[in-house]
């Protein structure tokens, strides 16, 4: 890309022309890869990280996919510092300057938002050396084993403590705490086994929690010490995660912000810009009744930049997550313009029930709290002074899937080594399932 | 930062972690196999079409919502409206007729894997042996034997014919006047040349006897057909050709074709010795047991008219396990009770005589894996 004569800007001039628009950027190294590299980061989420054989089948789902002309990736974007920007190797030089663009309002957006604030600054070295580890135990307890276990902490992955109480929209002291001894050197070798040596605790005071994932590293009786690596190992992972579950709307709609701001600015020629003008528009529009984040995301941030100013806009990309993203700046105009609906089921139809910006708006929020995963705490970890796990689901009005809740506890189980329940309401009526070994019971409160 | 950085071009996890995806779902398929053979999607299919099973134990369970109980939010260009429908809900994805558990209608999409017949083969015969194979002596599984028979113009120089190119180029010359050898000429040359000897091959004979009897209501002919479907195809990879003969019986035996072996009902009495008999004649007949592997399987419901004749049937099938390979026996009934045919039967303590029973859907597996089991006799 860097050759003498290349008719497109390079890497450098792009970056100059973002911070020049106020744009913070880190060092960002762009690798050009083939599409078997680029899927297999996108099925791992990020490069480097530990083998598991749900990669495997995102894998293979993502190539397929590619391989029949549906859905491309262009880039891939790691939010690392330096960040890492992975460009697919068969991208015209018209799209990687269109990527490029896109790259550096991820990057931004990564360096400013206050959730990715607890972020380890190098996943990719934390990841790998999670591999290595995984590798070792593979070598020393067997494939099936490792596997198993990964299979019972990757079912609840999503229940860790992804934030604090979000009560002033300021930097988290409290996860900034947690991170202080994670940030001194390599976060992967916190004393886990000397955490895992520790008892159950039977201190009322710290339940309830809200990090089931931590709270079985802690106070498992059915994990040996390097099982107990393994989990906090997943859990410390899906910390990296949540904050980009978190802002995927926000994320795509800042970066499709600035990859069209910056391509207008570019000298590009006539042709290029309307070729140009069609990418763009095919990366915001909608497929198969899905919310398009990338047109939604773009959409908003253009209305509060126009209703009220460049500033404002700088600032909700910094303070909000999703949630209040649309909470805030969902309107009436944009729900109307993009042609948002509420769909649903009606019988055995897939229904249009409405196009009301306020049920919209109300049903996104609902979709996008706490990632569209139901929350969940442990309320005790010594129920009937047995050492039993008691969670309670906190139903918000959407009943769980029964099926999975009872396969899902069955995971949670083995890792908790005791019986373990789980409080929720099925069709209004509150009902207590309990796992123990393979067997389940449902018993109705 | 540059050490623990991985060198991108090395990537491979991806591709080793699809093929532990794969080996899962060979593993899962391998668990279901009882329930998949018994699937009539999958006999039914063509070779090559795939269908769709829903493999339970590769699904990522979470802590999930259920999946349609609440609204969701869509975009579109324009084009719908309230009360318009877009779409339908999945059909529910259930593994054949087996019934799930109760309390399992939410889960509604199970990763599914798109199968063929002949993947379900593969680990269906993987586990599967064919004991008692006897090397007949027109070789049972032989090469197509090659015979230099023919002389050709033009060839390979090493197959020249000496003998045939000297003679042809003395005759050109001796036509021309001097019969003697002169300078050669391409067209003097003679190769010898091969052709593909059709060899008769004796190869496998499947014998399958049905009571078509009153007795034999429609499971009963579902069973058996599913049963001769998998024997059939078993023993079609294992040897080059299998000849089956259909025997249907009720008092009287005769052989049909193969549509009307499955179809058949006839009211009416049995007496089982007819089949045997008749099978023992065909056998003597046309398919000598010394170029012939002879595989005779009878499907009843173990009904049988007469003490007397369950005697002679007993002898009958002494006489055919002489000839036979194995000599097989399932009893396809509903009920529990157990027949007089089965008594006498069991009084055959024969290891090349399989009796199999057969009472609901998933004994078919176990049946199939008694009549053929893996040992190390059997490869």
């Amino acid at each position: 890309m860097n050759t003498v004569t290349s008719a497109y800007p390079d890497d450098r001039v792009i970056a100059e022309l973002a911070q020049s628009h106020g744009l913070k950027l880190c060092p960002v190294i762009f690798e050009m890869v083939p599409a078997s590299v680029l899927y297999e980061f996108a099925a791992y989420l990020i490069p480097g990280r530990m083998a598991h054989w749900s990669f495997g089948k995102q894998y293979q789902l993502l190539k397929l996919r590619y391989d029949y002309g549906l859905g491309k990736l262009y880039e891939m974007v790691v939010n690392t510092n330096p960040a890492y920007a992975f460009l697919l190797e068969s991208n015209s030089s018209l799209e990687n300057t269109m990527v490029r663009c896109h790259v550096f309002g991820h990057v931004d957006f990564f360096q400013t938002n206050y959730v990715f604030e607890p972020t380890h600054c190098n996943m990719i070295d934390v990841v790998s050396h999670h591999a290595d580890r995984i590798r070792q135990y593979e070598f020393q307890y067997g494939r099936v084993v490792v596997e198993a276990l990964l299979d019972s902490a990757m079912a609840i992955e999503e229940h860790v403590d992804w934030a604090p109480p979000d009560l002033s929209g300021l930097p988290p002291a409290r996860a900034a705490n947690d991170r202080g001894e994670a940030d001194a050197g390599y976060p992967d070798l916190k004393p886990a086994a000397a955490k895992g040596s520790a008892h159950r605790s039977t201190r009322a005071s710290e339940y309830p929690a809200w990090d089931l994932l931590d709270i079985i590293v802690r106070h498992s009786d059915g994990l040996d010490s390097w099982q107990r690596d393994v989990v906090s190992m997943v859990r410390e992972e899906m910390q990296y995660f949540w904050p980009q579950i978190r802002t995927k709307i926000m994320n795509e709609g800042w970066a499709t912000y600035w990859h069209i701001r910056l391509m207008q600015e570019l000298d590009l020629s006539d042709s290029d810009y309307v070729d140009y003008a069609r990418l763009s528009a095919a990366v915001t529009a909608p497929h198969d009744f899905q919310i398009n984040p990338y047109g939604l995301g773009v959409r908003v941030f253009e209305d509060i930049s126009r209703r009220f100013g460049e500033r404002e806009m700088f600032f909700c990309r910094e303070v909000e997550d999703d949630v209040s993203f649309v909470r805030n700046h969902l309107t009436q105009e944009i729900v109307d313009d993009l042609h948002l609906f509420v769909f649903g089921r009606d019988q055995q139809n897939v229904v249009v029930k409405s196009k009301d910006w306020k049920i919209v708006r109300d049903q996104l929020l609902h979709e996008l709290t706490h990632g569209g995963v139901p929350v969940i705490s442990v309320e005790d970890g010594d129920f009937h002074h047995r050492g039993e796990l008691y969670l309670l689901h906190h139903h918000d009005g959407v009943d769980l899937d029964l099926p999975y809740a009872e396969q899902t506890l069955k995971h949670v189980f083995k890792l908790w080594g005791r019986p373990v329940h789980l409080d929720t309401v099925s069709s209004g009526r509150r009902m207590v399932l309990t796992a123990e070994g393979d067997t389940i019971t449902q018993v109705l409160v | 930062m540059a050490p623990s950085v991985p060198d991108w071009s090395l990537q491979q996890k991806g591709a080793s972690d699809q093929r532990r995806h794969q080996a899962k779902i060979r593993e899962a398929l391998r668990d279901q196999l009882g329930e998949l053979i018994t699937e009539d999607a999958i006999i039914t299919s063509e070779g090559g079409r795939a269908i769709k099973i829903p493999v339970r134990s590769l699904e990522q369970f979470k802590f999930r919502f259920h999946p349609w109980e609440s609204d969701r939010v869509g975009q579109d260009q324009g084009q719908v409206k309230p009360g318009d429908i877009i779409g339908r809900l999945p059909v529910k994805a259930k593994s054949g007729s087996k019934g799930d558990q109760a309390g399992e209608e939410a889960g509604t999409d199970y990763y599914e894997v798109e199968v063929t017949l002949e993947d379900i083969e593969d680990l269906l015969f993987s586990e599967l042996g064919l004991p008692y194979l006897r090397q007949k002596p027109k070789a049972a599984l032989p090469e197509p034997r090659l015979e230099f028979k023919d002389v050709a113009r033009r060839g390979l120089m090493g197959n020249l014919d000496k003998r045939r190119s000297l003679r042809a180029n003395l005759l050109r010359h001796a036509k021309a006047g001097r019969a003697e050898l002169g300078p050669w000429h391409p067209d003097d040359l003679r190769f010898r040349t091969w052709i593909q000897e059709e060899v008769e091959e004796h190869n496998a004979v499947v014998i399958a006897m049905r009571d078509i009897s009153g007795s034999m209501g429609d499971f009963k002919k579902q069973m058996s057909r599913l049963f001769a479907f998998w024997m059939m195809r078993f023993l079609r990879r294992q040897y080059r050709s299998v000849d089956v003969v259909f025997l249907v019986h009720h008092t009287q035996a005769r052989e049909v074709s193969e549509q009307d072996f499955f179809q058949l009902g006839e009211s009416g009495g049995t007496k089982v010795s007819s089949v045997y008999e008749l099978c023992e004649s065909v056998i003597a007949s046309r398919y000598p047991s010394a170029l012939w592997n002879i595989y005779p399987i009878h499907f009843s419901d173990g009904d049988n008219w007469s003490d007397a004749d369950n005697r002679r049937t007993v002898e009958s099938i002494q006489r055919l396990l002489i000839q036979a390979n194995v000599v097989g026996y399932a009893e396809i009934r509903e009920g529990g009770y157990s027949s007089t045919l089965m008594s006498q039967f069991s009084k055959i303590v024969h290891p090349r005589f399989c009796v199999v029973t057969i009472t609901g859907r998933d004994d078919l597996y176990p049946a199939l894996k008694a009549f053929f089991p893996r040992t190390e006799q059997g490869k």
